[in-house]
């Protein structure tokens, strides 16, 4: 017995939401191109295969008697149904090359295909992390190259490469920190993170065994200097602050910070997600910061793909340069490049390293990436980079402050992206309800609730890839939305209608997990997957 | 520039709607003394796609392609061959440049694609929950130390690492305890036919949160779990088995159904390639579903849309940082989305059968490697039992050896030497992976190279 759909969902339900989609229902729950797919495990079978490999001979045996008799589960498509299978889900998706995606503080920028195309050059692609250092020789130049970008771009006097994204990108630099106070003696138990931070900073300070302290903000968003000096003591192991924040304003102050940081014997760690506002513009090594992650997914346009692969190599001062984790590389003396790994770190005079953070060097898929779309750029292109991300802010901020309350608007310019409130909108309307109307009109929304300390935020970054006309586009489709929420329009509420699902109950799923397949059991037994299979 | 779409004329343009004279004005909250006044000196300028695919080409001519030697490197990294449509599929743009999906009714193909992913991992190894992906291996592992630490409330210090780690992933560990309470206990690894599971077993003690074994382990050789899941399990500790070969569980028999507790792994060779390290993929899963809420990452799970249509979003997010600030279960925010994608697309290709033809298949060739290598004058096969890679003792230096061979595009091995460093008395052995893409005549080309280099 089959369905037309064997997805789970109801395709017969009516649609009685005279918002909605208008016409009738179709027997396949499809809706022309809008393409309902199942999950794997009800189209595939264990016996189907996509692939082309010997049949098992049965002589070979050095399994230690461990041989796996037991079904695994695992279904399989052939090659034509896998890729049906796929480009359907990826047609369900939002994505860069679609439209404007405006999530502050999360950098979707274009993401170029020369990159791509580099990354996949057999000589990086298919190289193994533990092959003899004379066959990579090229590969560590990529490294280094990178990472002399980085020191330049930053003003910085090292860098550790081997962070695997932002998050650890900031363990590594609190780790950096951790060590160069314990290597002089000076256990201090406090790091001091804005309310304002990301919530991965907080984090990071407490997993390196550190206890955290909000600093309190001045009237105008930015780190109150003077109540941070008064906290500022023989147990505080440094600051981590966000530059720009994500308030999207520059940390003015940051340079007497640093100084009264270092005076009291702490360290500074910036949060460099949002290096891609000041990139060529100004180096935070001049505003004395002793460690700062850069997220090569953010400021350098490797792609996010649906939520990783990162990057986050750690710039350091020269205080803490000596305390980078290995393997890192360098170009030694002799003019050539070097892995520097636990066996030879004394050659390199590298031995008070704190360890090492990964099994292998980093994210060298992503360092192709980035190298590569640095040097399209170049010193000119990175500044313009800056210059056009914060005018394409700034010209979304004023373009809307009429229709949505920008709470930190009255302070002067924002950078790279621009912060509004739900101040004004009726009673009855939230963010979430503008962002899921933002949606019918073919945008991503922009980040929501965040930062925490306003009210109902929204956070909109547009990048210096968007064009004047994609610009103006999104601020009228903004604006529309943004005076029905003050309007009370009551559609917003049951937003979004034209995405292939409506609101989705985020409540139901904490509340009865279902996080993996489970074979259904309808009356008259279990069947298997092979017996459910075919489309 | 031809990534910036801005002309002079909308600039022009756009500053006069903020009101401001020139772009300076909008940085004006840089400090004047630190702003920059031009381009960084000394730094090249903007340049071609054609000219900078030249250089980047350039560069990775330098290095020797895994493809282009007889290779035989393992050691947490395994080449296998990718079907074309896995590429094809990771750089649709829909998947390649969508972020993580916090829109849920926007992000469906994603979030599907992770419920499968996370529904596959779970099966491969034996456990209920697998989570949307870590960083990598190494990094899960210390995930699933770090987490067995919550589970034992503090009230457990000891981890309990087996000498058969991977030693990368044993120093990360270590890395991490020296900045948390707790006390690892390493034992360097014995040059044995099989491992040293009673000696494992006797580490175990009532202060012991955890124990963590490779299967198969850094020599190549399969270890019977089920022990050492009892001994852990009657001490009140969890038992964490890393696995760095995915391949192998087609193979061989899971860890979940062995008794282990929590399973991580590094899911490269399935989808993701070599990629001189990375990115590579973490995977995380647990036996039981009353560890979920300990556990560290992303998790996509089913709902149900405002029409009763079934859907996915990510869930029990006050588990992550982003919801619980400093309390949360780890700070990881950015995974490794798109290397799960490639993983989930591979596997589905293969299925069950085609992963278990894949795993017999390397097997096969490992075994025919294994026996024509022990013809060779001075050499001697360490493992009684192994997947498809296996230690080999040259009764010399293997690192001077692996570097002698590679002068002639053999790719030999991963020396023990290069591993454990510290440990002169391992210096002799090698670590021999063999994959379907490794062909009869590699293995001959090895065999050879070996007897002339030993002769």
């Amino acid at each position: 017995m089959s369905t037309p759909n064997q997805s789970g969902w109801k395709p017969g339900s009516p649609v009685q939401d005279h918002n909605a989609m208008s016409g009738p229902d179709t027997v396949t729950g499809n809706r022309a191109l809008m393409l309902e797919e199942p999950l794997i495990f009800e189209i595939g079978t264990i016996e189907t295969t996509g692939v082309d490999l010997p049949e098992p001979s049965g002589g070979a045996d050095r399994l230690g008697g461990l041989d796996r008799s037991e079904t695994i589960g695992l279904p399989g498509l052939s090659e034509p149904e896998t890729v049906r299978h796929y480009t359907r889900l990826s047609r369900q998706n939002y994505a860069i090359d679609l439209g404007l995606f405006p999530l502050g503080s999360c950098t979707m920028k274009h993401n170029p295909r020369l990159n791509e195309k580099v990354a996949r050059m057999p000589g990086f692609a298919d190289v193994h992390p533990l092959q003899p250092v004379d066959t990579v020789k090229g590969a560590l130049e990529v490294v280094n190259e990178l990472a002399n970008w980085l020191i330049d771009l930053t003003g910085m006097h090292g860098v550790a490469m081997s962070p695997k994204a932002g998050a650890h990108g900031e363990l590594c630099g609190i780790l950096c920190i951790r060590a160069a106070l314990e290597a002089r003696g000076d256990a201090r138990e406090v790091i001091l993170v804005p309310e304002s931070a990301h919530g991965t900073n907080p984090a990071t300070a407490a997993f390196a065994g550190y206890k955290i302290e909000d600093i309190p903000a001045n009237s105008d968003g930015r780190v109150d200097l003077d109540a941070l000096k008064s906290r500022l003591g023989p147990d505080v192991a440094g600051v981590m602050i966000t530059n720009p924040s994500t308030l999207g304003l520059f940390e003015r102050d940051l340079k007497e910070i640093s100084d009264a940081v270092h005076a009291a014997g702490g360290f500074v760690y910036c949060d460099g997600a949002n290096f891609n506002a000041i990139v060529g513009k100004v180096r935070p090594g001049d505003l004395g910061v002793d460690a700062m992650h850069i997220n090569l997914h953010k400021t350098f346009s490797t792609p996010h793909g649906g939520g990783g692969p990162g990057s986050g190599p750690v710039v350091l001062s020269e205080a803490l340069a000596p305390y980078g984790p290995l393997p890192y590389v360098v170009r030694g003396k002799d003019g050539e490049v070097h892995l520097v790994e636990e066996e030879n770190a004394g050659e390199f005079e590298h031995t008070k390293a704190f360890g090492r953070m990964t099994a292998f060097h980093g994210q060298m898929g992503m360092f192709t990436r980035a190298l590569t779309y640095i040097l399209s750029h170049g010193a000119d292109g990175l500044r313009q980079v800056a210059e056009d991300a914060v005018l394409n802010a700034n010209y979304i901020l004023r373009s809307l402050e009429d229709v949505l309350d920008a709470p930190f608007g009255h302070s002067g310019p924002c950078m790279h992206e621009a912060l509004f409130s739900d101040k004004g909108f009726a009673e009855d309307i939230s963010t979430l309800d503008l962002a899921k109307a933002l949606i019918d009109e073919g945008y991503h929304p922009m980040t929501m609730y965040f930062p925490l300390v306003v009210h109902g935020a929204m956070l909109v970054e547009p990048t210096e890839t968007e064009s004047k006309a994609a610009l103006d586009q999104f601020i009228g489709a903004l604006r529309s939305v943004a005076e029905r929420a003050r309007a009370g329009d009551e559609r917003l509420k049951t937003a979004p209608h034209y995405a292939p699902r409506r609101r989705l109950d985020e409540t139901l799923a904490a509340r009865k997990p279902i996080l993996a397949w489970e074979e259904p059991n309808p009356p008259g037994g279990t069947p298997t997957m092979s017996e459910q299979g075919g489309r | 520039m031809r990534y910036l779409p801005l002309t002079d004329a909308d600039r022009s343009a756009m500053l006069e709607k903020i009101g401001a004279p020139d772009v300076d004005a909008l940085f004006v909250d840089v400090p004047e003394e630190a702003r920059l006044d031009g381009p960084i000196q000394g730094l090249p300028m903007h340049a071609s796609e054609m000219a900078v695919e030249k250089h980047m080409r350039t560069l990775s001519k330098k290095n020797l392609a895994a493809s282009d030697a007889a290779f035989f490197l393992g050691a947490g990294a395994y080449k296998h061959h990718v079907p074309a449509s896995v590429d094809h599929i990771i750089q649709r743009g829909e998947f390649l440049t969508a972020y993580t999906p916090y829109q849920p009714e926007i992000a469906q193909g994603t979030l599907q694609m992770l419920f499968e992913f996370q529904s596959q991992v779970a099966h491969l190894y034996g456990c209920a929950v697998a989570n949307a992906s870590m960083y990598d291996g190494s990094t899960a592992c210390w995930e699933a130390v770090a987490m067995a630490s919550r589970i034992a409330r503090g009230k457990k210090r000891k981890v309990v690492l087996s000498g058969a780690l991977h030693p990368h992933y044993a120093e990360v560990v270590k890395t991490m305890a020296k900045f948390t309470d707790d006390e690892i206990a390493h034992a360097k690894p014995a040059m044995t036919a099989a491992p040293d599971t009673a000696g494992l077993i006797s580490r175990i003690d009532g202060d012991t949160s955890c124990v963590v074994v490779q299967y198969p382990d850094i020599l190549g050789r399969v270890t019977d779990l089920q022990p050492i899941a009892d001994a852990a399990h009657e001490k009140g500790a969890l038992l964490i088995v890393v696995n760095t070969e995915p391949v192998a569980l087609g193979a061989i028999k899971s860890p979940g159904e062995q008794g282990a507790d929590i399973v991580v792994g590094e899911g490269q060779s399935i989808g993701v390639g070599l990629q001189f390290g990375g990115p590579y993929l973490g995977l995380f899963a647990v036996r039981d579903p009353k560890h979920v809420r300990m556990m560290p990452g992303r998790l996509c799970g089913e709902t149900q849309d405002a029409e009763g249509k079934r859907g996915y979003v990510l869930t029990l997010s006050t588990r992550e940082q982003h919801i619980r600030r400093e309390k949360a279960t780890s700070n990881i925010c950015t995974n490794s989305g798109l290397c799960a994608l490639a993983f989930s697309v591979h596997m589905t290709l293969l299925g069950e059968k085609g992963l278990r033809q894949l795993a017999a298949e390397n097997h096969r060739l490992a075994c025919l490697a294994a026996d024509r290598l022990a013809e060779v004058r001075g050499v001697s096969v360490l493992n009684d039992s192994f997947f498809n890679e296996f230690t080999i003792r040259l009764g010399t230096d293997a690192r001077a050896v692996v570097r002698k061979l590679a002068k002639d595009n053999v790719l030999a091995g991963v020396s023990l030497g290069r591993l454990f460093p510290e440990h002169d008395e391992l210096a002799d052995g090698l670590i021999v992976a063999v994959t379907e893409t490794t062909t009869e005549e590699d293995i001959e080309t090895l065999v050879s190279a070996l007897k002339e280099v030993l002769a």
